[in-house]
């Protein structure tokens, strides 16, 4: 089964990521059993039946905003975004924006290009839910992986993980 | 200048400790070379030619003596003997082994010193005025919101990955010595009508391929505000900069795009939801980092040492030193330094293991341990006094450090070019040392006066060639070498990008190139004028002609 770090620990995790090809449109549904996130077009044209089922999340490509589901948040429990290279860096937005503009408490989960040494700034922005593809790492390098989540243990400035910027936090020498 | 609390010191140790196992995951096979990239460039390490250069940054141009005996000795031990300064007030190293970086790192972090951010697609180091906190024109020293900024993009979770590089510069004088203009964010301290501290802010500048000039987004945002507004700017470009394409992702094209009023509209959009939040600063805050930059213990001196005077009525060459490299202090009895890194026997910005130890000593006995580095890659003693002004020249006369150029022709920014850098067109190094061997003439070049000539070995500008009064750039024609040769540029409070004056040259053109446009410039200056202001009154064609020839003008003219 596919593995995922959900607040800092591996567990097993049965989702799926349903992708469209060009074939596909999002209007001609078939949904898969179990747990599943959707695309945005597939959510956006079938919110009505979808938003129920809470075995349904959604995800976003980097292109696409979260801006658009803010009227949603109430009945999604979970929403991926989609790192399609861990060098763009847009997904990293969204996770705050959507922690914070729209005070979403559900999953946030990174998908994708999704790699050990981005765990520390994931983590910062919001995601609490993070899944390297399937493959990338061996169970063992996984769990090793976990270290990244602490490479720095008291940073500077306020960010989802830590509301509070570190001149706040501490008394600081002068 | 700033010392690290332990917060701080955490934090680049932290770094050493995560870099050394990045490194040995990479030399594992763990991480792909396209996964390693990324890694090493936001430490600094490119992989060039010969080797990685390591780029070390030095926060707004600032070191302590004892950071510098530590340059000395990587330059030593790591390297092949020397450094090199850049445009942004950072060190780069040339020669070391990858396997030996996180050595360098650790020995760096334990004065204080690091390679974060120095490059990649994130928020660079942050440049400022060498002179902060000594310039008789300064109105608000920049150096403790530099430092703020710093600490809030060290690791910036949101930012880490950007569209592109994002460089940020502070200046807070009546000139601008920081570069406003070219930086994706400039920020000029200024005070509003009731005396308050705040920020003009110049958003879209920048040099590469198309260089353009800051545009004003707004003309003032309180002290209290500045980090939310500068993530507000962050925010709008992290999410909606280009990154379909590498020469279009910089800011200044998603501002062009969008046009500074709609850019402007999204960023205070933004800036609705941050302001005010825990990101504003607090009085507090600010004045904890203020007392780290606070005035050293001057003397009481005279304005005009006696000895001074009669030292520089009695040595020529030492009362020439002091009209170019020398400048006024804002306290009586004080002068500013200029050590110069424009030996024509070097490359311009490299400075020796043995030179930065002698620098990190003078700096002890002459200028409370301090040394400055500059964005035309020299160095300064700051806070010299005027009765060691000689001591400090027979000093750095002897180690070559004296060369008495500051602002004159020779004393140019060059980029490393195609001796080092992979990405060169051609070599800019060798120009600028045939160029200082023509202009080898002290009252000659005094005769020349005032001008910038800026060279770089391509069109990403490393050598900030756009906004020289001289430019030249590297250019590629059928595998072979060329020069192309641009007027009108500068830097400063009136930044312009100079224009092309034609076609390009070859190498061993250059020399009388630039001997043909300075000699068009005696023939038309009027009196006192400096060499971009007889460019700006008479226009490129005088030049033309004088480089060119009647002919070609005439027949261009014909053809256009
Ligand atoms: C030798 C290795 C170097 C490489 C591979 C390199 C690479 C680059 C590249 C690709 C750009 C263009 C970025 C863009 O337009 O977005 C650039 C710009 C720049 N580099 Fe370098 N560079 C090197 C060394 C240096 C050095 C030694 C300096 C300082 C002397 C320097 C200072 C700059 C500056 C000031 C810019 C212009 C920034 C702007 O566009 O606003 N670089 N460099
Ligand atoms: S301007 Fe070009 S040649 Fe010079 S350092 Fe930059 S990338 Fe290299």
């Amino acid at each position: 089964m596919p593995k995922l770090i959900k607040n800092g620990s591996v567990i097993d995790d049965a989702a799926q990521i349903l992708v469209l090809d060009e074939t596909q449109a999002p209007e001609a549904l078939s949904l898969p059993e179990g747990p599943v996130f959707v695309p945005l077009a597939v959510w956006q044209a079938h919110k009505g039946v979808l938003s129920d089922n809470k075995a349904v999340g959604v995800w976003l490509d980097s292109h696409e905003s979260v801006d658009d589901l803010a009227e949603d948040l109430d009945s999604l429990s979970a929403v991926a975004l989609n790192f399609p290279k861990f060098t763009d860096g847009r997904a990293y937005s969204g996770a705050a924006l959507l922690r914070t503009r729209y005070g979403f408490k559900g999953e946030i989960r990174a998908i994708g290009d999704v790699l050990r040494d981005q765990f520390f700034f994931m983590q910062r922005c919001g995601f609490d839910a993070i899944q390297p593809k399937t493959g990338k790492y061996s169970d063992a390098q996984l769990e090793e992986a976990l270290a990244s989540l602490q490479d720095f243990s008291a940073p500077y400035q306020a960010a989802v993980d830590q509301p509070e910027p570190l001149f706040r936090r501490a008394r600081r020498a002068a | 200048m700033y010392r690290y609390d332990s917060y701080d010191q955490k934090i680049v140790d932290e770094r050493v400790a995560q870099f050394r196992d990045q490194t040995r995951r990479y030399l594992a096979g763990e991480l792909t070379d396209d996964e390693f990239r990324p890694l090493r460039l936001q430490n600094g390490l490119y992989i060039q030619r010969h080797a990685p250069m390591l780029r070390v940054a030095v926060p707004y141009g600032l070191l302590s003596s004892t950071q510098v005996r530590t340059l000395a000795h990587i330059a030593r031990t790591h390297d092949k003997g020397y450094a090199h300064i850049t445009t942004r007030q950072n060190v780069q190293f040339n020669w070391p082994e990858l396997k030996v970086v996180p050595e360098i790192l650790a020995e760096l972090a334990k004065v204080e010193m690091h390679a974060i951010q120095t490059s990649g697609a994130c928020i660079r180091n942050i440049t400022s005025d060498p002179f902060a906190g000594v310039a008789g024109d300064e109105y608000i020293d920049p150096r403790p919101w530099c430092e703020v900024l710093r600490q809030w993009s060290t690791f910036h979770p949101e930012f880490a990955f950007l569209p592109r590089k994002f460089k940020i510069a502070v200046n807070g004088a009546t000139q601008d010595r920081a570069v406003i203009q070219c930086h994706d964010i400039g920020l000029e301290l200024k005070r509003d009508a009731a005396g308050e501290i705040g920020f003009r802010v110049l958003v879209g500048g920048g040099m590469g391929r198309t260089p353009i000039i800051g545009t004003e987004i707004i003309d003032f945002v309180p002290w209290q505000h500045i980090i939310t507004y500068c993530e507000a700017i962050l925010r709008v470009y992290n999410r909606y900069g280009r990154r379909d394409n590498l020469y279009k992702a910089r800011i200044k094209i998603l501002v062009k795009a969008l046009g500074i009023a709609e850019f402007k509209r999204q960023v205070e959009e933004e800036w609705a939801f941050g302001k005010n939040g825990p990101n504003t600063l607090t009085e507090a805050e600010v004045a904890r980092v203020a007392t780290h930059f606070t005035t050293p213990a001057y003397e009481t001196l005279p304005a005009d040492d006696a000895a001074y005077a009669s030292q520089r009525a009695a040595n020529p060459a030492f009362a020439a030193w002091t009209r170019r490299n020398v400048l006024a202090h804002k306290v009586p009895g004080y002068a500013v330094v200029v050590l110069s890194l424009k030996d024509p026997s070097r490359a311009p910005g490299d400075i020796t293991d043995a030179q930065l130890d002698q620098v990190a000593d003078w700096a002890d006995a002459y200028s409370f341990g301090e040394v400055r580095a500059t964005h035309e890659q020299n160095l300064v003693l700051a806070d010299v006094k005027q009765s060691d002004l000689f001591a400090v020249w027979e000093k750095a006369r002897a180690a070559g450090l004296a060369t008495p150029t500051f602002g004159l022709l020779t004393d140019m920014i060059c980029c490393p070019g195609g001796d080092f850098c992979a990405l060169a067109n051609a070599k800019s190094i060798p120009i600028a040392n045939a160029i200082q061997a023509r202009f080898d003439d002290l009252d000659y070049l005094y005769d020349i006066g005032e001008i910038e000539l800026n060279i770089s070995g391509c069109m990403n500008s490393c050598g900030h060639h756009h906004v020289g009064h001289i430019g030249i750039l590297g250019v590629d024609k059928n595998g072979s070498e060329w020069y192309q040769v641009s007027l009108g540029g500068s830097q400063g409070n009136d930044t312009s990008i100079g224009k092309v004056i034609g076609r390009s040259f070859a190498a061993a053109e250059m020399p009388d190139v630039i001997t043909n446009i300075i000699d068009v410039y005696r023939a038309q200056r009027l009196e006192g004028e400096r060499f971009i202001e007889t460019v700006r009154r008479i226009g490129l064609d005088p030049f033309k002609i004088g480089v060119y020839g009647d002919a070609a003008i005439i027949e261009r003219k014909q053809h256009a």
